[in-house]
């Protein structure tokens, strides 16, 4: 008789045990890990950074904490633009450090390296840093997303609004890796369609300090717009020389394709005053907004620019997303981030693609003269907003393999 | 038009002209670390964490005390060199007597330590410093249109470098300097104080490297990454000329500048590792470098 009480209690504490992982619901490891996985340390720092950790931290604990009752952890590396050290990082954090999802991935190669390895691994990656359309075209993964903005973006924003402007013969500037070219060639193409011509281009190094030689070449090709294809200190250090050779002054307009405020506030007003860039995000534009931003600051002395907001967009998606699949699966998760809009301070009726391009408007800006900032970081006027349907391409033209 | 290899001759030589004006970057730089390693036997990582230091010093200076930069000019160099001091006689002067690898991993590990705290305080985009009020404005030279303060950049290295020449070579505190690196004891029997010429010629090399800084800042963006940039190249510059020959450096500097700015006419995307393909094809024919003596 003993024997089956203790049989009985046995088997009841066994049954107790079976149903325990239950209660939490698939969630592996009792822990949701996000990794940001940016450059901290080069010419990118800015433009995504520890800021960018900052921004996802910020979203956690505005999430609460915690997910389906387990805790909710942000992890953070340097990828020092580097594929193959994101590679080996990401690969670590998926194997040994229980790792569910990297974000922000700023810089193209990066980004297209860690989104094919994550695919393998099954793991779900939001980029909010890089610009290639590759990322949801023919290189599109079911476990990869695109927040932010892309090449696509940046060409119908900011090239679309030089070439209405007048600027018809252009001449591009162009960083010499995976994001150079598809922001060339994005915008050469959308130039052409518009009616206008492509002179030529001339490719340079990542993070080259001098840009003379080539400035030069562009002045030369007598093209009407300079586009700079190229990003971060770059774009900055090409648009302080450009203002030197008198280029700017002799006519010649200057298409800083990918700038955001990081980099205008680095620039200073004084060099970077009517330039025409594209964002998805800007901290001056609603109550909400400001008071975003004002949370923000008060963090990392900062303010946000579209890969920080957009990085705190991701975060909170992922995590809406886990709760409402009960569940970290990332074949769950993702299905959930496809079917679900998003509604928050970056992306206020943002919706993702089949293709995991996360479609949201668009704003046009044009930078404030010295004399027109009243405040610290009051650097833009919202010239235009582009609807979402028109910044990003659609799904079924992407190229991408998934949409069918 | 006429043309050369299908590139029009006004361009050629307008790259040629800015080929010239990076180069007197390199031959400020390389002149600082070929005067250390030639009279200290120290490979100074350090030098683009000074250099960046320089171009600092210029942007606080202004911030903070509203000094112009005709004061960080001097300014700037004479605090870079004080620091200079102090690491010298601090740690360097310690480190004589062990393998250079020492000198190198120490000056290394001194660039990482400066380059991360100004861009802890600073961010990696840096900060601009706008072209002093008398340098503004291009002058037109029929085949470009020349930024004044580049041609200033030009000229102020040329005299800066043609100085250290002079006063290493043709002066009395030169000879000293030279002797006390050729036998430092035969010298310090002379009732020279040698380990102070030792700090003093650090200090100098620190100093060029922060003038370069000073001229550098209003063409670059001043930022923490400044210098970690430059500092390779420089090293390869300092390699062609053959370590320690000043007058090398210098001349190498420019050749190379040159070199660099053709090649980013020819093969753009060949232009930043030109000049490691020249040092690899020198140090094949020549070990020591163009200038270098042979061992």
């Amino acid at each position: 008789m003993r024997s089956y009480y203790l049989s009985t209690a046995l088997a009841g504490a066994a049954m107790a045990f079976v149903t325990l992982p239950a209660a939490a619901q698939g969630i592996s490891d009792n822990i949701v890990k996000i990794g940001i996985l940016n450059d901290q340390s080069g010419v990118y720092a800015d433009f995504g950074g520890k800021n960018s950790y900052e921004a996802a931290r910020m979203a956690v604990e505005d999430f609460g904490g915690t997910v389906l009752d387990v805790p909710v952890q942000v992890v953070t590396a340097d990828h020092q633009n580097k594929a193959d050290i994101a590679s080996n990082i990401a690969r670590q954090w998926y194997d040994t450090q229980q790792v569910d999802t990297v974000m922000e991935l700023t810089t193209s190669s990066v980004g297209l390296a860690v989104q094919a390895l994550s695919k393998d691994a099954k793991k779900i990656t939001i980029n909010t840093g890089a610009a290639t359309t590759e990322l949801t075209g023919e290189q599109c993964s079911p476990y990869g997303f695109h927040w932010v903005y892309d090449t696509h973006m940046l060409a119908v924003g900011t090239g679309g609004a030089l070439v209405e402007a007048g600027g018809e013969s252009w001449y591009f500037l162009t960083a010499d890796y995976a994001f150079g070219y598809s922001l060339e060639e994005n915008t050469a193409n959308f130039v052409k369609e518009k009616g206008g011509t492509v002179l030529g281009a001339v490719r340079h190094p990542l993070a080259t300090n001098d840009f003379s030689s080539f400035l030069l070449q562009a002045q030369s090709s007598g093209a009407q717009v300079i586009g700079l294809a190229n990003a971060g200190a770059d774009t900055q250090n090409a648009i302080k020389q450009a203002a030197e050779f008198g280029i700017t002054q002799g006519g010649q307009k200057l298409a800083a394709l990918l700038f955001t405020l990081a980099e205008v506030h680095g620039l200073g007003l004084d060099a970077a005053q009517g330039l025409n860039l594209t964002e998805t995000f800007y901290w001056d534009r609603t109550d909400e907004t400001r008071a975003f931003a004002k949370r923000f600051q008060e963090r990392t002395g900062a303010m946000p620019n579209m890969v920080h907001a957009g990085t705190y967009s991701a975060v909170t998606s992922y995590l809406k997303a886990v709760e409402a699949a009960g569940t970290d699966d990332s074949d769950a998760v993702a299905a959930k981030l496809r079917e679900l809009p998003v509604h928050d301070v970056f992306a206020p009726n943002g919706r993702v693609q089949a293709n995991g391009r996360m479609v949201t408007d668009a704003y046009l800006m044009r930078v404030k003269s010295p004399s027109e900032s009243t405040a610290p970081y009051d650097y833009y006027e919202i010239v235009a907003t582009i609807p979402g349907d028109q910044a990003f391409l659609p799904a079924e033209q992407s190229g991408c393999p998934l949409v069918e | 038009m006429t043309t050369i290899l299908g590139v029009p001759l006004q361009a050629l030589l307008g790259q040629l002209l800015v080929g010239l004006i990076n180069g007197s970057f390199y031959a400020l730089l390389s002149l600082g670390l070929a005067v250390i390693f030639g009279l200290l036997r120290v490979i100074n990582f350090a030098h683009g964490a000074q250099y960046m230091l320089g171009a600092f010093a210029a942007l606080l200076l202004l911030k903070g005390l509203g000094l112009n930069y005709w004061f960080a000019l001097v300014l700037a160099p004479v605090l870079v060199g004080l620091f200079g001091a102090v690491i010298e006689r601090l740690f360097l002067s310690r480190l004589y007597k062990l393998d250079p690898l020492y000198g190198l991993l120490f000056t290394f590990g001194l660039a990482l330590t400066i380059e991360g705290v100004f861009r802890w305080l600073y961010g990696s985009s840096g900060q601009p410093y706008s072209v002093p009020e008398l340098l503004r404005g291009t002058v037109n030279l029929g085949f470009m249109f020349l930024p004044i303060y580049r041609g200033w950049v030009v000229i102020a290295s040329l005299v800066a470098c043609l100085v250290v020449w002079f006063v290493i070579e043709r002066t009395k505190l030169g000879a000293y300097l030279r002797a006390a690196t050729e036998n430092p004891v035969l010298v310090q029997a002379f009732g020279i104080n040698v380990p102070l010429l030792l700090t003093l010629t650090y200090a100098l090399g620190a100093a060029l490297a922060a003038f370069a800084g000073v001229l550098a800042a209003p063409i670059y963006q001043v930022s923490p990454l400044m210098g970690t940039n430059l500092i390779i190249v420089v090293f390869a510059v300092v390699v062609v000329g053959g370590m320690g020959s000043i007058l090398g450096a210098v001349f190498t500097g420019y050749m190379l500048g040159i070199a660099e700015g053709l090649t980013k006419v020819f093969f753009p995307e060949a232009s930043n590792i030109v000049i490691f393909v020249i040092m690899a094809i020198v140090l094949l024919l020549r070990p020591a470098g163009l200038f270098g003596k042979e061992a």
